[in-house]
């Protein structure tokens, strides 16, 4: 049995964490690690409580039971500022695309000299150059999840929360956010990503969660969980086969 | 026929030629109304906003009371407003019945529910939307207040020009409270109702003529506003 006790970025854990509704049981991770750099992808079907778990993570959901921690303390506000994440659906503010990086570096207290610097810099690694002045809300969807991806990276993250930022977009959009995730981990930002596309997992992934009815039924190394699942239900899953 | 016809031209001659009396009461009607909606926002869209994303027991039941208010007949209005205001009235002492003021406070009792409960519904809609990922950027209910008033602005300012093309129109409340003192209180809604009775058909019609030019005003800029605002995704509820 494999050991079950999470930590992302070495000092972040989950333990004993459970969530329910109405009497149902939606997420159920009684001790889960993630070990090295990343990034770190949780696949799984459809409501096997992948984003359920990316947010407790990210402290947006507070669970029933359990508590995420870091260095062994409850996940603080401290903790939570050195994350960040991304939805699968672009929240863009009603402002130009400067405006929304602009907001979040202004919260950080970046001079505005830096501001405007570090916003050209930003849309020049997004490939949005040219389109600073231009309404957030009039972007294509692939622009959209572009500068939803480079906003949260302007808060200069430890860790980047991913919830299946690709699922809306082709495929040219989706390698092109893929490239900028890559570039993220490789500057050190720890990636932890939820999808549902094995595909993603293989090109991405370090390490795999696999999940399946709220429980996190394998982890590990990604070539070798890709290659030899342990779990029936990750064999299921990566088979192509109907796992619910 | 021919009646109407020298009248209707007697009105256009006030308009163009500027005539002073007029143009004072239209001056008088547009500072009622525009201080009204001002004191109105400021009071109206931080209530709005605050029953947006606060939460509490009773909540429910102000939102209730508050889109109740929206349909408050404005002359039953006017009667508070003038019990409130008259000598022995708790607000007697200031002495500001019959002022333009008292127009202003009548006014802005009918036009804060309606700018209150608009800023709701938008705010309340933009709320949910960003709910999360204002989360997740570490912004709290309260901070979120002035970003949310802000990224609604294009539908905030419908709900003003809403807001004053009620309070521009009304004449019910302003009467009972404003007394339509030549030169001092009388405005457009008030000199019209005055003049049809007196037979000076001419000022009536002038007066009607510009009031309906504000009214045309007033929803082209919010239908011009609203079609942005749903364009960038935030319908007017």
């Amino acid at each position: 049995m494999r050991d079950l006790t999470l930590e992302i970025v070495r000092r972040l854990s989950v333990r004993n964490l459970e969530i329910a509704r109405n009497g149902k049981a939606l997420l159920t991770v009684p001790r889960l690690s993630l070990d090295g750099p990343g990034p770190t992808l949780i696949l799984g079907p459809n409501g096997s409580g992948k984003s359920l778990l990316l947010r407790c993570l990210h402290g947006l959901i507070a669970p029933d039971r359990g508590q995420v921690e870091q260095d062994g303390a409850p996940l603080g506000l401290e903790h939570k500022a050195r994350q960040a994440m991304v939805f699968q659906q672009p929240v863009l503010l009603r402002r130009s695309v400067a405006a929304n990086l602009d907001f979040v570096l202004k919260r950080q207290g970046v001079p505005r000299r830096i501001r405007k610097t570090r916003i050209e810099e930003l849309l020049d690694e997004g490939g949005l150059e040219g389109k600073a002045r231009q309404s957030a809300r009039s972007l294509s969807g692939g622009e959209a999840q572009r500068l939803a991806i480079l906003r949260a990276l302007a808060l200069d993250p430890e860790t980047l929360f991913l919830d299946e930022p690709t699922s809306a977009l082709d495929p040219g959009a989706t390698q092109t956010i893929e490239r900028m995730i890559q570039r993220a981990s490789n500057r050190g930002v720890r990636i932890v990503m939820v999808t549902h596309d094995i595909g993603q997992a293989r090109r991405l992934a370090a390490d795999i969660v696999m999940m399946q009815g709220g429980r996190v039924v394998e982890h590990g190394a990604a070539k070798q969980l890709l290659d030899a699942p342990e779990s029936d239900a990750s064999r299921r899953y990566l088979a192509g086969g109907l796992v619910t | 026929m021919q009646g109407f016809a020298s009248e209707f031209s007697a009105a256009m001659s006030l308009i163009l030629e500027g005539d002073s009396e007029l143009w004072s009461i239209v001056l008088l009607s547009l500072k009622v109304s525009v201080f009204a909606v001002l004191i109105s926002a400021l009071i109206g869209m931080p209530v709005g906003a605050a029953l947006a994303v606060a939460r509490f027991p009773g909540r429910r039941v102000l939102i209730i009371v508050m889109n109740a208010l929206m349909g408050f007949p404005p002359v039953v209005v006017g009667l508070l407003v003038y019990l409130m205001l008259s000598r022995s009235g708790p607000l007697g002492v200031l002495e500001l019945l019959y002022t333009p003021t008292a127009m202003i406070i009548a006014q802005v009792v009918l036009v804060t529910p309606i700018v209150a409960a608009l800023t709701r519904q938008v705010i309340e809609m933009l709320a949910e939307e960003y709910s999360e990922q204002l989360r997740s950027l570490g912004v709290s209910r309260l901070a979120s207040v002035p970003v949310l008033l802000w990224d609604a602005r294009l539908a905030l300012i419908t709900a003003l020009l809403a807001g004053f093309g009620r309070a521009i129109a009304e004449v019910g409340a302003v009467i009972i409270v404003g007394g339509n003192i030549n030169h001092v209180t009388r405005v457009m809604t008030t000199t019209i109702a005055l003049e049809t009775s007196k037979g000076n058909l001419a000022l009536a019609l002038a007066l009607g003529a510009i009031l309906i030019g504000i009214a045309v005003a007033v929803n082209a800029i919010v239908s011009t506003l609203s079609l942005r605002a749903e364009q960038e995704g935030l319908r007017h509820a």
